[in-house]
């Protein structure tokens, strides 16, 4: 067998199919294996159609691929959406007693297991269970041993009692057993486990536990998705930590309550999607130009509009680089990875308040729906370092005071940063407007000081690209003269692209660019490849367009936008085909 | 914060470009009254305006302040309070800021009874604009872009406190100085979100909502026998829309606010240099 395998499950929403993958993949994770997992919605006709998808190995996986080993499918459409992913060999598990699923066709060359799903579960102690009969089915086919499940069934029913819990193990033993007795088969699949410790975390999840690392203390937000997740971690956590998370009516109200949060001196964080984004437009410019720290999570979803709400895409690029009347800096930073996530938001709260700006933080949905194993020091929290940049406190007030003895909150700086006076600091009162403003805050259209203040706001981009290590993420052969550049959660796809473009003789240099804006300068790399490719989640290449603006530099492009995150298998084929290929290509 | 802060010290030595005459004056007169007479100092007091004529307050006061965004100052000063809950917060708008444009989060300010208080200068036009309808405006008002008048009832700021669950709801008159003073006291000192309408004249644009017109209607609750802890009672007054009145219409002696609620208490600006302590713990909850 391969060294990874494909499991998923898949039926109707309100099936349980969340819950029912994620048990398997903690399971999985208890076991010392690598986890990576994955969503499917329904992708081809219209409906209820789920899935959950499991892949795993003993060694790191970050990506999904085009393979499917062994599936659970509680209804025919299950089956027929994975069609293209499954394989000889594989194996569907269902229940045949289910009117649905008693006609089905189990394809050529694949191993159907018919197992009472629902009259195991029933013995068990309640049809409920259903699901997890299969899980036990499931250890049965791939030898997994299934006391790792019992762990993970803990974890997910222990706040139910103890009853529940041994309900559910026995449930999943009938599964276990009746593959066991019934099914005379050899199947192809082992699931090895090792002592290795691992977590299981998402992208939104991973962005919280960074906020609160980074110190956030305040965060207001409104429900969507697939930003929401990032609010529900930090509810009932914030707290134990002095902060505190406010629902707003509207990410209008959002932003504003953050803004307020950062203005009293707090670490100020809110997160939503593109429609959250375009409302919090209209408040963007004050908190640039107010030069307030403010730490904005936008997890890009399918646009425009209402878009594909729980599909794939990084389409709101241009929209963080460029939105807003007027023109004012703000920085840009795209994890390009979960645990990248984490330490992105801790970086984006230091930028904030070092150079006294917005800071995006640009995750998209393939990266905050995914759940990925590591070890636990991958989010070593002594690493993690704080620098809040130029506060003034009751005695180093003196030296911002002006003549009059008034602080000056934008006072003309070298480097463009002023020093900030949390309120309650002595003498430290002070306006902040949207208008622009003198060095003390308040109000003017001084033709002067206006080309002062914005020359002042525009040096911190300058010192902050001399001040900042901004490189990309280098990875495959340094020496290729085939080069790869992509941003967010396209690396995990593009790292084992690499590994299948080499079996195939081809090898590529790819840098994974986590900083958007500022930004690393890329002239170098793409003048000494022969072939530049930019790898991105949307129809019109949006950071192509702004790596060709750089470097006055016609590149290759590879483009999708159906809604579905790049596969590696899929990507080292677009690639091959583009390196081929004299035009640019986008699909 | 010390006990001889004169309310010119909330002064800043910007020099209001106000119309001569407008009640924008008096209301921040007598913010700046209330202010200090409730022992508050610039330092521990934090100003959020919005746009409009009214916005400009921040500008003329000497606080610590922020000038924001058309009709948001309600969700930047709740902000402002929950990540310091030791600073005195005052938000200050108009009535297109706070009822137009931010009618959507005065409502839900009054819901979330965050301690702080809310005056409304309220001149029942758009002065800042040179003079068109505001939701306040009367149904027959004439205006450049409302010849026949706006043909909309005026929107009653009052009621919509009271729907919302309002804690603090009260009236006054900006020329009608120690009333004034007073009521946004109360307000201020007031447990929750404390909401001042403030009839604010616009003596620019507007000749029917004129000082005359509210000396000669003003009913000051302090002269009748009104109970403002009385709910019908404080309805009644505030459906009559017979009558104009001025001081607390209604107050819940028994409000909560939303920092006491939710036990936020810290100055959110206090943070470790580095991860808490305990952080790894949050790391091994994903085990």
């Amino acid at each position: 067998m391969p060294a990874d395998f494909n499991w998923a499950i898949g039926g109707e929403a309100g099936d349980g199919i969340d819950s029912t993958g994620k048990i398997f993949a903690q399971a999985l994770s208890r076991a010392g294996r690598h986890v990576f997992t994955s969503k499917d919605f329904a992708s081809r006709i219209r409906g209820g159609y789920t899935a959950y998808k499991v892949r795993t190995a003993i060694d790191p996986v970050q990506s999904v691929v085009d393979r499917l080993d062994v599936l659970i499918a509680l209804t025919p459409r299950t089956i027929e959406e994975n069609l293209d992913e499954l394989h000889d060999g594989s194996v569907i598990i269902y229940d045949g007693d289910r009117s649905t699923m008693a006609d089905v066709e189990i394809p050529e060359g694949m191993v159907g297991l018919d197992v009472p799903l629902k009259a195991l579960a029933e013995e068990a102690g309640g049809a409920i269970m259903r699901n997890v009969v299969a899980l036990g089915a499931a250890c049965a086919v791939t030898d997994f041993p299934i006391e790792n499940l019992d762990s993970a069934l803990k974890k997910r029913f222990g706040g139910k009692g103890e009853a529940i819990v041994e309900n559910n193990k026995e449930a999943a033993r009938a599964g276990l057993e009746y593959v066991h007795e019934e099914f005379d088969h050899e199947f192809d699949y082992d699931l090895d486990t090792t002592d290795n410790d691992y977590v299981l975390l998402n992208g939104d999840q991973a962005i919280g536990m960074g906020a609160i690392a980074a110190g956030c203390r305040f965060y207001a937000g409104y429900p969507i998705t697939p930003a929401t997740n990032v609010m529900e971690y930090l509810t009932g956590r914030i707290e134990r930590y002095g902060g505190h998370v406010v629902q707003a009516e509207d990410e209008l109200a959002a932003i504003n309550l953050a803004l307020g949060a950062a203005r009293a001196g707090a670490r100020s964080m809110t997160a939503t999607s593109g429609p959250g984004i375009d409302l919090m437009t209209e408040t963007f410019g004050l908190v640039a130009t107010s030069e307030t720290p403010l730490v904005i999570v936008d997890v890009m979803r399918s646009g425009p509009s209402t878009g594909m709400p729980t599909k794939q895409e990084q389409g709101d690029l241009n929209m963080m680089l460029y939105g807003g009347h007027g023109e004012v800096p703000r920085f840009v930073v795209a994890p390009t990875s979960i645990d990248e996530c984490f330490w992105k938001t801790v970086e984006a709260f230091n930028f904030a308040e070092k150079y006294q700006v917005p800071v995006y933080v640009a995750a998209d949905l393939a990266m905050a729906v995914t759940e990925q194993t590591f070890p636990p020091e991958a989010f070593d929290m002594d690493e993690v370092e704080i620098d809040r940049g130029k506060v003034v406190d009751d005695d180093s007030i003196d030296e911002w005071l002006d003549d009059k003895g008034r602080f000056q909150p934008h006072a003309i700086t070298d480097d463009g940063v002023s020093p900030r006076a949390f309120p309650g600091t002595d003498q430290g009162a002070h306006m902040s407007t949207g208008l622009e403003h003198d060095e003390l805050g308040r109000r003017t259209e001084d033709t002067e000081m206006r080309v002062e203040q914005v020359d002042k706001r525009d040096r911190k981009v300058e010192t902050a690209k001399n001040d900042e290590d901004l490189s990309p993420r280098e990875f495959g052969n340094p020496d290729s003269d085939k080069l790869v550049i992509s941003w967010g959660s396209n690396e995990g796809a593009m790292v084992e692209a690499i590994e299948f473009l080499e079996e195939d003789g081809v090898d590529v240099r790819f840098l994974s660019v986590p900083y958007i804006f500022p930004r690393p300068d890329l002239s170098d790399d793409i003048e000494a490849a022969d072939e530049v490719i930019v790898v991105e989640c949307n129809a019109t290449g949006q950071f192509a367009n702004v790596i060709e603006h750089d470097t006055l530099t016609r590149v290759k492009r590879i483009n999708k936008y159906n809604g579905v995150r790049y596969k590696a298998d899929e990507l080292a084929e677009r690639i091959k085909t583009t390196l081929e290929s004299e035009e640019e290509v986008s699909a | 914060m010390s006990s001889d802060v004169r309310f010119t010290d909330f002064k800043s030595d910007k020099q209001p470009t106000w119309c001569p005459g407008c009640g924008d004056f008096g209301t921040m007169n007598g913010i700046m009254k209330a202010l200090a007479n409730s022992g508050n100092d610039p330092d521990n007091t934090f100003v959020v305006a919005g746009i409009g004529c009214s916005g400009k307050i921040g500008t003329y006061m000497h606080s610590y302040a922020i000038h924001g965004v058309h009709g948001r100052s309600l969700p930047v000063a709740a902000g402002v309070k929950l990540a310091n809950p030791n600073l005195t917060v005052v938000a200050a708008g108009g009535d297109g800021d706070g009822y137009s444009i931010g009618a959507g989060h005065f409502i839900h300010a009054v819901r979330r009874n965050v301690d702080m208080a809310y005056t409304v200068m309220d001149n029942r036009i758009y002065g800042l604009t040179k003079g068109q309808a505001s939701p306040t405006s009367r149904e027959d008002f004439e205006t450049s872009t409302t010849p026949e008048g706006p043909q909309q009832p005026p929107v009653n700021p009052l009621a919509l406190a009271l729907a919302a669950g309002g804690t603090f709801i009260a009236q006054s008159f900006a020329t009608d100085h120690k009333r004034h003073a007073e009521i946004v006291q109360q307000a201020i000192e007031h447990d929750g979100f404390g909401f001042v309408n403030v009839f604010s004249p616009c003596v620019t644009f507007n000749d029917v909502d004129t000082y005359d017109y509210f000396r000669d209607n003003l009913v000051d609750l302090a002269d009748t026998d009104h109970d403002p802890t009385d709910y019908d009672a404080a309805t009644d007054k505030i459906l009559d829309s017979s009558k104009e009145y001025e001081g607390v219409i209604y107050k819940d002696e028994s409000s909560v606010s939303y920092e006491e609620k939710f036990g936020v208490t810290e100055n959110m600006s206090d943070i470790p240099s580095g991860a808490p302590d305990d952080a790894m713990d949050l790391v091994r909850e994903f085990y």
